[in-house]
């Protein structure tokens, strides 16, 4: 499972592991569901403000200010990385850039999502610790 | 109940993002913290018990912190980019309450902006975190809420023991600076007698010693 840690997911989902414990098993999918959910509601919100004319990038950016941070939270390295280039298209006024860009996050996410849910599935299978990004 | 918390320490926990919130809290449980985690910086000020109107006032002399709240609070720490009240107007907010002023504050960031860090720093922030926040960041935090619980109790042993201390100071006939509320003239350090005490006692009015703990409070 190394490889659905390797490039997708960064220290920061191996950071998310180490505060599981028996006490509490299911932390990581917990932040994940969460991130689900957040991230439904910012794509959703980012398209109907790219549906706009004239568009309003303090509001995109603002809005991909949030989607950035909450990726960042769970290691989501890909998708942080188009967050970002996305906000540089942003403060330049490039919608054509934003809008691009954007469907490239859309296709990063979408593999994030196959990549945790086969993650998840394992988990339940062997257990976290086997699981792991990082052995234990 | 709240003797348990008396053992842990209790940190607050300010951030709009509830994934945050959530991590915030795993990381402050792991670290043994007591947490209480709000969605943003009126939620907190409330929590505190200090309402946005309240002005602090100058001539109320400020005693322990535990005056306004009802559960006390040793650190707080905050994202910065909150929509409404920033962690940094959050911030300032606490630094010019006098009741919370010592409570020590800490700022998270997702943006590594240097002028960002430097004005929360020269505002009272005690240190400044850069999301993701780990576990060996939160090691850092002890140290300073060591400092309040410390001058918390001893604001409120002072209060309450001011008197006996005075009078076992002055049957030590000692010349320890040690006690600067002690209000102890230096010609009243003599063998006790009723009249000494009663001297002492008079001199241990309101005026005297109330300067005393703003200066103590200022200090950091």
């Amino acid at each position: 499972m190394t490889t659905a840690c390797k490039g997708f997911l960064d220290e920061q989902f191996l950071q998310l592991e180490e505060l599981q414990d028996d006490a509490n098993p299911n932390f990581v999918e917990e932040v994940v569901t969460l991130y689900y959910r957040d991230s439904a509601r910012l794509i959703l919100n980012i398209e109907q403000a790219l549906e706009r004319n004239p568009l309003d990038f303090n509001k995109l950016d603002s809005l991909m200010h949030q989607f950035k941070g909450s990726s960042s939270s769970i290691g989501a390295k890909k998708v942080k990385a188009e967050c970002t280039l996305f906000r540089e298209y942003c403060r330049a006024g490039n919608g054509e850039g934003c809008i691009r860009t954007f469907q490239q996050l859309k296709k990063e996410y979408a593999t994030l999502k196959k990549k945790l849910e086969a993650y998840f599935q394992l988990a339940r299978q062997v257990g976290p610790a086997e699981t792991a990004c990082r052995p234990k | 109940m709240s003797i348990a918390a008396d053992s842990k320490f209790h940190v607050l926990a300010v951030d709009d993002s509830l994934i945050d919130r959530k991590l915030i809290e795993r990381l402050l449980k792991i670290s043994s913290f007591q947490v209480t985690t709000v969605d943003s910086g009126s939620k907190a000020l409330e929590f505190l018990g200090l309402h946005e109107d309240d002005q602090s006032n100058p001539e109320k002399p400020s005693v322990s912190p535990n005056n306004h709240q009802e559960v006390e609070v040793n650190l707080i720490i905050t994202d910065y980019c909150m929509p409404g009240m920033s962690g940094y107007d959050l911030l300032k907010k606490i630094k010019e309450s006098s009741s919370l002023r010592n409570i020590p504050v800490v700022i998270m960031s997702s943006e590594n902006v240097p002028s960002r860090i430097t004005r929360c720093l020269q505002e009272g922030a005690e240190e400044f975190f850069l999301k993701p926040v780990q576990l060996s960041d939160l090691n850092r935090l002890k140290p300073h809420m060591m400092k309040t619980k410390v001058k918390t109790q001893n604001q409120e042993s002072n209060e309450i023991q001011l008197v006996e201390k005075s009078e076992i100071q002055s049957q030590l006939q000692q010349q320890q600076p040690q006690s600067p509320l002690s209000p102890t003239p230096p010609q009243q350090q003599q063998p006790p007698n009723n009249n000494k005490r009663k001297a002492m006692e008079e001199g241990l009015s309101p005026d005297r010693t109330r300067p005393r703990y703003n200066d103590i409070t200022t200090v950091v």
